[in-house]
């Protein structure tokens, strides 16, 4: 069945049919490109979405000190409140349950130098967990431990940039870097996906920096991740509940908006996520209203082409030819055209996106690509429903009585 | 012992031509035939009887309505009569599926029609040598047999014309090479002069009469009484039923103009 000389007559149907087999590609390979494109842009548009968002922990809860408003207890307003170790062991004990990691942090900046090399740095006092919270990767080394802690040793851990700015060459594992007159053993790199920022900071343990600066047991801000099982709603009613019981724990007015900071990425991650959701279902529904409306028209095609050869149905018919072989060779040319087309429409489509790139970076499209195994599953389908759609009509064409047929003019 | 063999060859080959001349072409008997309309029926041949034998040339005459198309398109194989015996060169057609009906048209039946049914992005050897495509000849073999034929209807030199670069009579004459690539054992011919003013119509008879003087056997369809008188014997069908069957003299075309 599948001799050269079907293909001899595929072709030479093809050729000498030219609008017909336009026509029928023609939709195939507009179908496929405006999926590709279409589902390239809404891509695009999801990356620049991620993007925005990166790879922030997303489960996290920042909390600041700053000046209250309000007269409460006793205490004037426009009091400093300052954090304290035992507010971090208050928070444990309140909450253990619900917090996977918490962090005490200080803040400050540091005049760096090693050898000839100097630079301003972040300078970050922290404790372990901080590494899982900032999801920084270890390149070399470690991170600073619970022994650092209780030590209270100078050791550093710096960012990828900073090896680079202050060591170029140089292994800078175990060596001295002089943080703001003091020396500092560096003992760990990391890298971090959040960008050049956060590479271009250094970690210390916190006892250390208590001890160095005042002997106090000073925390300049808490950083909590809790409980990945928690959903958004659960997760808002815990930080209201955490900034409550920290008030009352700090002493500040309950009905203050000052004193403490309480920020929960939830809050902006609920609308983050419903609008996510909304950008999927919206691809989803492009994607598929672009295939139906293939599928359609590829359809509508193929039942026009049989009408349309029905006479030629019945001449070859007359001649001998096999119902089988009058289903085939319609079938072939119709799934060549498609394929030839889908294959075409999705070259244009992927080779659009590819071009229009750098202008779509420009309209906060970030990459907007399509799968290929997406697109040629799209074409896929579209060639099978074409096949689908032609070959009812086909098989019908093909047992229609000759003289029927001929008398179709 | 050559000449003993010679001599056992040529008693064997009239055998086979005596018993070949004695056969009937076409025998028909007592076919019915008839189609529903809503709720009642329209019986369209009542009992048809007719035998035709190798290299006759009949015309089948009626007005619409008088069955003959129908008569055709059960000797072409293309409809199935409700019963009575149907045998074709000794064969009985019965109980025909779609494959068997199509290597039976293929072998047995060429057919030349009206409107002349050319494919029409073919060219004259192509529509020629497709019957032969469908046997399953090779190419080369094809295209040689198919330019025979072409040949033979005096179109050669147009092999590589499409249907719509010729004229009428042209294409019936690519028609009838067509219908004889296949070597049928019979030619079907419905109104084949239809679509043709009278000049052409003559000419194409007269090449028919050629084909039947050659020793094919042939079958026209006709309303026309001068296309009918051209063949050897004419068949008048009324409301179903054979009025008329009267051989006679043929008229030649070439004196006839």
């Amino acid at each position: 069945m599948f001799d050269i000389d079907t293909w001899r007559e595929i072709f030479q149907s093809i050729s000498k049919n030219k609008t017909r087999s336009v026509l029928s590609g023609f939709t195939v390979a507009f179908a496929i490109f405006l999926f590709a494109v279409l589902f390239g842009m809404a891509n695009g548009l999801k990356n620049t979405f991620k993007e925005q968002f990166g790879d922030r922990v997303v489960n996290a809860i920042h909390v600041y000190p700053w000046r209250t408003s309000k007269a409460y207890k006793g205490f004037q307003a426009g009091r400093h409140i300052q954090l304290k170790n035992e507010d971090v062991a208050f928070l444990k004990n309140e909450f253990g349950d619900k917090i996977e990691y918490l962090v005490a942090k200080v803040y400050q900046s540091a005049k760096a130098s090693f050898g000839n090399n100097k630079n301003n740095y972040s300078l970050t006092a922290v404790t372990p967990d901080f590494q899982h919270l900032e999801q920084n990767i270890l390149m070399e080394g470690r991170y600073i431990n619970q022994k650092d802690l209780q030590d209270k040793t100078k050791v550093i851990v710096i960012g990828r940039l900073v090896k680079e700015d202050l060591f170029v060459n140089i292994p800078p594992l175990g060596k001295y870097v002089n943080l703001n007159g003091i020396q500092y053993k560096v003992v760990g790199v990391f890298r971090d996906e959040d960008g050049d920022r956060a590479e271009r900071s250094i970690a210390m343990p916190i006892t250390t920096s208590q001890q160095l600066y005042g002997n106090t047991t000073n925390i300049g801000g808490l950083s909590l991740t809790y409980n990945k099982n928690m959903d958004y709603d659960e997760a808002i009613a815990f930080s209201n509940t955490l900034k409550t019981k920290l008030k009352k724990h700090l002493s500040i007015a309950p009905s203050d908006q000052n004193g403490i900071y309480v920020s929960n990425f939830a809050d902006s991650l609920k609308e983050i996520n419903q609008m996510t959701f909304a950008l999927s279902a919206l691809i989803f529904v492009i994607g598929f209203g672009t295939l139906i409306a293939g599928i359609v028209g590829i359809s509508n095609i193929m039942i026009f082409i049989v009408k349309e050869r029905t006479k030629e149905i019945g001449i070859r018919k007359a001649l001998g030819a096999q119902p089988n072989s009058i289903v085939s060779i319609i079938l072939i040319e119709s799934i060549l055209i498609t394929t030839i087309a889908g294959y075409v429409g999705l070259i244009a489509g992927i080779g659009l996106l590819e071009l229009a790139k750098p202008t779509l970076a420009i309209y906060h499209l970030k990459d907007p690509s399509v799968s290929f195994s997406l697109v040629l599953s799209a074409t896929i389908t579209l060639i099978l429903s074409g096949a689908i759609a032609g070959y009812l009509p086909v098989k019908k064409a093909s047992r229609i009585k000759p003289i029927v047929a001929l008398k179709n003019d | 012992m050559i000449l003993v063999c010679d001599l056992l060859f040529i008693i064997v080959t009239t055998k086979k031509l005596d018993s070949k001349f004695k056969k009937k072409m076409l025998k028909i008997k007592q076919l019915n035939k008839s189609y529903p309309i809503g709720k009642s029926s329209l019986h369209v041949l009542k009992g048809i009887d007719l035998s035709i034998k190798h290299g006759e040339m009949v015309a089948i005459m009626g007005s619409s309505g008088s069955g003959k198309s129908t008569l055709l398109n059960i000797i072409g194989m293309l409809d199935e009569a409700d019963s009575g015996d149907f045998i074709l060169d000794g064969l009985p057609i019965k109980n025909l599926n779609e494959k068997k009906s199509a290597v039976y048209r293929n072998k047995f039946l060429g057919f030349i029609f009206q409107s002349f049914n050319l494919i029409n992005y073919k060219n004259a050897l192509e529509n020629v040598a497709l019957p032969l495509y469908y046997q399953g000849m090779k190419r080369k073999e094809r295209q040689e047999k198919a330019m025979y034929y072409l040949e033979k209807v005096g179109l050669a030199d147009w092999a590589e014309h499409l249907p719509r670069e010729l004229s009428g009579g042209q294409n019936q004459r690519v028609a009838i090479a067509r219908a004889l690539a296949a070597q049928p054992k019979l030619l079907l011919a419905d109104e084949p002069t239809g679509a043709l003013d009278t000049k052409t119509s003559y000419e194409i008879m007269e090449f028919l009469q050629q084909l039947n003087d050659e020793g094919r056997t042939i079958i026209i369809v006709t309303h026309e009484e001068d296309i009918a008188k051209m063949t050897k014997r004419i068949v008048r069908l009324r409301d179903g039923i054979i009025i008329e069957d009267q051989v006679m003299n043929q008229v030649r075309v070439a004196e006839y103009v």
